[in-house]
């Protein structure tokens, strides 16, 4: 393990004379789950498609499974399961139908009602992919990238458009993945979903990553963590880099005058916090 | 699995796919032979205009299962993101492209088969001359239809819009290509028009393979024409092509 599954280093791409990926960077080990989080129009689906071979890069240096993706080589897509942000299959095909159909392309595909179940759609694997619900059919976008069993899964946006149960069940496929040793890389612009799945997240902005690092351990530049307690019935709040201090002076100075500090919190800045600094800049010049 | 398998597989499954749809089996398939039947009745009787009608349908055949569903299905597989998704895997696209294709060109053996047989069982034109003229004009034919078709399908925007696109050329090609009667009979300027297109050209071959007893060898120009149409499909067809 700590091989690399996925290297990009100062990738560049542009569309006439608009700049969508402006020198980003970033490295996926083996047996990780990264997420790439970004608002809408950040350049994250960009990237994911020269990953995935769909598009041509104007610069830089990428590596997927030791494969460049442009050059589109057979065996590197044997290796590797693609989700698209939105992608139909032939309707009028089942569930099972479709699975074994896409699984014949692959050196060692799983066993279809194997990979049906993995999805959870074993009760419709009879059904026609055009009666199945939303949800359904994202897992059966799932399903076909499965059917492979590739090392390396990319998810573009999967649960977009999702509602929260259904969402709550795609997680737990992922999850599932993870469990199987996959590699996933998954674009998000939901904070909670790159919080509650990725052991990486990279946050893109204007086509290059402002932050990285594990979910829990972004730390925004400026916000600190933020200690508040009550006092005479209002909320006191003070931002600090490190709380130690803080929290000591605070203490000490209550236990001196014999008084309680009151509704005590200290709380580590959020996913959400980092997120709307680092995006949201230009738009609150004095955020 | 090799290339060769999985193309086998692909075209079987669109042989499934072409049952499961009802609606475009009846354009491709079920359209023609009703015209056929249609006309046939009332031209019955008349071996002249028989004669004229079986080779037409057999050649409007050619142009819809091969032309018309090219066009429509690209478009839909386009718009429905099948061909991205095809994209990402390890299929081939040669494999792909074989079965997609293979199944259209059954689709119009098939069909010139139908109408043939059916033109000599109901109405007594005899059986084609010219058993291998009539296999070279459909198989032209096809290239050079279902290569238009693909071309055709990169100029439509989205698959609402596909019947008008693709009618607007099927319908006046159709009545100006002699379908139904002798191409002659036209005003010279649609006459011209119909000299320039493949349509009348493909019906002139297999006319010949059928009612003249006239080879390859006496439809040299014909062929020719269509050979053309098909080389500037083909060159379109591959360079606009659009995953996505």
């Amino acid at each position: 393990m700590g091989e690399l599954a996925i290297e990009v280093s100062d990738l560049r791409k542009s569309y006439g004379s608009v700049e969508a990926i402006r020198g980003l960077s970033f490295e996926v080990e083996r047996g990780q789950v990264f997420g790439l989080l970004g608002p809408n129009g950040a350049g994250k689906t960009t990237t994911v498609e020269i990953l995935e071979g769909y598009r041509d890069r104007n610069g830089g240096h990428v590596r997927v499974l030791g494969h460049d993706p442009a050059r589109r080589d057979r065996r590197l897509q044997e290796r590797v399961g693609i989700v698209l942000q939105d992608s139909g299959f032939y309707p009028r095909l089942t569930v099972q139908e479709a699975v074994a159909h896409m699984g014949r392309a692959y050196p060692k595909p799983r066993d279809t009602d194997g990979t049906v179940g993995l999805v959870g759609l074993s009760d419709s694997a009879n059904v026609r992919s055009n009666k199945l619900s939303g949800g359904q059919r994202r897992r059966l976008d799932l399903a076909l990238a499965l059917v492979g069993d590739p090392e390396l899964v990319f998810l573009d946006e999967p649960t977009t458009g999702f509602d929260p149960a259904a969402r709550r069940e795609a997680w737990e496929v992922v999850r599932s993945l993870r469990d199987l040793g996959k590699t996933v890389l998954l674009t998000t612009h939901y904070l909670d979903e790159a919080q509650a799945l990725a052991d990486r997240v990279a946050i893109v902005k204007d086509g290059a990553i402002v932050a990285a690092g594990p979910p829990g351990e972004l730390a925004p530049s400026s916000a600190g963590y933020r200690v508040s307690y009550l006092a005479n019935g209002e909320r006191v709040s003070h931002q600090t880099a490190d709380p130690t201090d803080l929290l000591h002076r605070l203490t000490g100075d209550a236990i001196a005058r014999g008084e309680r500090l009151q509704g005590l919190e200290v709380a580590r800045p959020t996913l959400e916090d980092v997120y709307l600094e680092l995006t949201d800049v230009e738009d609150e010049p004095g955020a | 699995m090799s290339s060769v398998a999985l193309a086998w597989q692909q075209f079987r499954l669109e042989r499934k796919l072409f049952w499961r749809n009802p609606s475009a089996a009846f354009f491709s398939f079920v359209l023609p032979l009703a015209l056929l039947l249609l006309f046939a009745s009332v031209y019955a009787g008349n071996d002249d205009l028989l004669e004229v009608l079986i080779p037409g349908i057999a050649g409007l055949s050619v142009m819809a299962t091969t032309f018309n569903s090219m066009a429509f299905n690209l478009t839909f597989l386009r718009e429905q993101g099948i061909l991205k998704r095809l994209r990402g895997t390890p299929m081939p696209t040669v494999s792909y492209l074989a079965g997609f294709l293979g199944s259209a060109v059954l689709n119009a053996f098939v069909q010139v088969m139908l109408v043939v047989t059916i033109g000599h069982l109901l109405y007594g034109v005899s059986w084609p001359q010219d058993w291998g003229a009539l296999v070279v004009f459909t198989g032209v034919g096809v290239i050079a239809f279902g290569s238009l078709g693909i071309a055709l399908s990169h100029a439509i925007p989205n698959f609402d819009s596909a019947a008008a696109y693709v009618n607007a050329i099927f319908l006046p090609v159709m009545f100006v290509s002699g379908v139904f009667y002798s191409s002659e009979k036209l005003p010279p300027v649609l006459e011209g028009a119909a000299g320039a297109l493949p349509l009348k050209h493909v019906i002139d071959g297999l006319s010949g393979a059928i009612v003249t007893g006239a080879g390859v060898a006496d439809n040299v120009e014909a062929l020719a024409v269509v050979i053309l149409w098909g080389a500037a499909g083909m060159l379109l067809a591959v360079r606009g092509f659009r995953w996505e």
